[in-house]
């Protein structure tokens, strides 16, 4: 008797019914929208402060470096010394002192500049200082020397090597940013996905150890049916989540950026800068244009098929995994010993797709671990936007889909013993026993 | 078709340890069959065996002479001793979800349940969750279950824990019923007087064997000690009891009387009939009391696993 769909039923519709899995679904995208507007308005804040700045420039060369903005004042001193300035400083409550020593030699000036201050100073605020003094030396350096400022100016070129493969493909850098950010989010969600709704299914296979249900179950069903239709039942839900918390987060969105229109000012003025230098400059035009055809000639179909298959195989693989650790334990506590194992291949991954994906999304690193089941989801889907051959994505999956089915049956041996098995924590020794029973 | 459930020399192994070893039993059709045995002795694995939740690792299950199959599942219903429900799910969505998996329509299952819930007066606890029903009503939901796919062979591992004597007695009387209405009975327990109240046949299993089967009183004749307890009224008690015993071999008994009387235990030989001894008795002292002692199913329980 096939009771798989009647499990799977049962499985999503606990699930969705439960009142704290509504309560995520409709609050986590509230959370993280407050959340971000949260950080945004309290960054804003952190910028809107007005800093007072003094300048004491002895060498006289550089204080019209220095040109006052919406958040920063800069006082320029004179005809004070050193000691007197810094009273003074702490006297008005300003955020510090820039001191500027004269000095013969233009790299020697350059030495000696100090700043003064109360506390620690912003980082921010003292590269942007730098960036100035640097420039305005240089400058002055090079008149110095007698070069010709404008000329060197003229004479900078800029430099875009434009991509293009064998196969006659333009590509830019923007376009790999943006296959980065499809493979990255890809291989990301299918991470958290695993991690959310793997550790549903152990609870939910726990819980019923605990309620003691099991045994009654098992006498109707093969164990082997119940963990599948828990694992598909779950994933279901899960997929359900999160289409809710896509639209949901959509609609938060939308609503958001209308109700904070400060926010939706800074986005039109920006988007409308973007337009208008597209317009003036026929250049960035042009790379609009290259930008567009990337995304057309990504392989779309292929990464979304990819994408099912891989993120199927991989939830499969890890979350028959969590079937089997909440089957051995008799209550959450006791999983973490259990959880490591599984952890650890699963963050790797996400490490390695990050890190030499980006470097390099053909080199040996990437293209191992695309090829190890464990790893192979996460990174396989990160490396193919940058271009995959079919046959190498068909041996990946193969693996994947073997290994899969290993650990389905290895899951299966431990969650049919496991599962009748109460009050004794069980060792690796014991699960390894409990595959020859 | 005489048996419903036979199984042949089932061995089971779990590593080093033989939970099972060649253990052979035949349960009759229409019979109620208690099996009995010490805590660990095997009893739930050969249980599990029965209803395919573990495989032998040797040996045979028949099930009415057919070799036990997946599809025989519907032929059973068990209730586990470690029993439970979804704690967050109502108890009508919950019933329906396991006669469903048990092979029954949806359609067939709800009839068939509002019959046991009404039978059993809890028709008002459809809409609740099994977290707000008490120990003893969740059992009451689980007995339900187990019996509602009307199988050939049911199956009970202490059915009455948890219940007070008012509903383990009504449980106890739908069991009788259902062996009424043809279905075979196995009855795991160690209550004692449950099983000498229902049960017609017995096996016993102590570590990893079976030790003893057969008919519950067949197994008593076997055990019988020919010993006969009876109350005596005589004016010297001590003279009377001192002619029985040139006669017999006897021993002080205990048993609750309304009069004040000589209580003996007697014992007869091979071929003294227990007429021989009432006449005897008679013609010296008034009998108030004369019964045989049967051995109960407790004395055997605990000589048999003794012994071995």
């Amino acid at each position: 008797m096939n009771h798989l769909p009647l499990i799977i039923k049962r499985e999503y519709l606990t699930k969705v019914k439960n009142k704290s899995f509504i309560i995520m679904t409709v609050l986590s995208p509230l959370i993280m929208i407050a959340l971000f507007a949260l950080v945004a308005y309290l960054s804003q804040l952190n910028n809107n402060k007005e800093r007072t700045i003094s300048i004491l420039d002895e060498s006289g060369l550089l204080s019209n470096v220095f040109i006052n903005t919406e958040h920063t004042k800069y006082n320029i001193l004179s005809d004070i010394s050193l000691e007197d300035a810094k009273q003074l400083v702490e006297e008005n409550e300003e955020y510090g002192l820039l001191y500027i020593e004269n000095r013969q030699h233009i790299f020697a000036i350059a030495k000696a500049i100090k700043f003064y201050s109360e506390d620690t100073p912003s980082l921010t605020l003292l590269s942007s200082l730098e960036t100035k003094l640097e420039k305005k030396l240089t400058d002055l350096k090079l008149l110095e020397d007698g070069v010709d400022i404008e000329k060197l100016k003229s004479s900078e070129t800029q430099i875009d090597i434009a991509q293009e493969s064998f196969l006659g493909e333009q590509s830019s850098k923007t376009g790999n940013i943006m296959k980065l950010a499809f493979g990255g989010l890809a291989g990301y969600l299918l991470f958290m996905f695993i991690i959310i709704y793997g550790n549903m299914i152990m609870r939910s296979v726990i819980e019923e150890k605990t309620s003691r249900i099991i045994e009654v179950i098992i006498s109707s069903v093969k164990p082997v049916q119940l963990m599948l239709g828990k694992i598909i039942g779950t994933s279901l839900a899960g997929i359900t989540q999160f289409l809710i918390w896509m639209i949901l987060g959509g609609v938060l969105l939308t609503v958001a950026t209308t109700i904070f229109n400060i926010d939706l000012m800074q986005m039109q003025t920006s988007q409308q800068e973007i337009v208008q230098q597209a317009i003036e400059n026929p250049d960035t035009n042009a790379q609009a244009q290259i930008i567009f055809n990337e995304f057309r000639s990504l392989p779309i179909l292929n990464l979304i098929i990819a994408f099912v298959l891989f993120f199927i195989g991989g939830y499969l693989l890890y979350s028959s995994l969590y079937a089997s650790v909440g089957a051995a334990v008799d209550n959450e506590t006791d999983t973490q010993q259990f959880m490591m194992p599984i952890l650890v291949p699963l963050i790797l991954a996400v490490y390695v797709g990050i890190f030499t994906v980006i470097e390099d999304p053909h080199g040996t690193v990437s293209v191992v671990f695309s090829y190890i089941p464990f790893t192979s989801p996460v990174v396989m889907l990160m490396r193919i936007p940058f271009g995959v051959p079919i046959w190498e994505q068909l041996i990946s999956l193969g693996l994947l889909i073997g290994t899969f089915m290993f650990t389905v049956w290895f899951a299966a041996k431990i969650y049919r013993v496991g599962i009748l098995m109460y009050g004794k924590k069980p060792s690796y020794k014991d699960i390894y026993k409990w595959l020859k029973y | 078709m005489k048996n419903a459930l036979v199984t042949n020399s089932v061995s089971k192994n779990f590593g080093d340890f033989r939970a099972l070893n060649n253990v052979s039993i035949t349960v009759p059709k229409g019979s109620i069959f208690g099996l009995l045995g010490p805590n660990g002795a095997g009893k739930t694995t050969l249980i599990r065996i029965i209803n395919q939740i573990t495989m032998p690792d040797t040996g045979s299950v028949l099930l009415d002479d057919q070799p036990l199959q997946p599809h025989h599942i519907k032929d059973i219903g068990y209730l586990p001793e470690e029993r439970g429900l979804y704690k967050t799910m109502k108890v009508g969505e919950q019933a329906l979800y396991l006669a469903q998996l048990k092979g029954l329509s949806k359609a067939e299952a709800k009839k068939r349940l509002k019959y046991w819930f009404e039978k059993l007066e809890i028709g008002d606890w459809w809409n609740k969750k099994i977290q707000e029903l008490s120990k003893g009503m969740a059992q009451k939901i689980q007995f339900v279950v187990t019996v509602l796919h009307q199988p050939k062979l049911l199956i009970f591992d202490e059915p009455f824990s948890g219940f007070d004597p008012i509903n383990a007695n009504l449980i106890k009387d739908e069991i009788l019923q259902l062996r009424e209405e043809g279905a075979t009975v196995i009855f795991s327990t160690h209550r004692m007087e449950s099983v000498e109240e229902l049960c017609d046949d017995i096996a016993l299993i102590h570590e990893s064997n079976k030790i003893l089967e057969g008919k519950l009183i067949d197994i008593k004749r076997q055990y019988k000690t020919n010993t006969f307890e009876v109350g005596l009224v005589a004016n010297n008690e001590a003279q009377l009891t001192k002619i029985i015993n040139d006669k017999f071999t006897i021993s002080p008994a205990v048993y609750k009387s309304l009069n004040d009387e000589l209580k003996l235990n007697i014992k007869l030989k091979e071929n003294e009939s227990s007429n021989d001894l009432l006449a005897f008795l008679t013609s010296n002292a008034q009998v108030n009391h004369f019964n045989e002692l049967v051995p109960t199913v407790n004395d055997i329980f605990i000589q048999t696993v003794k012994n071995n």
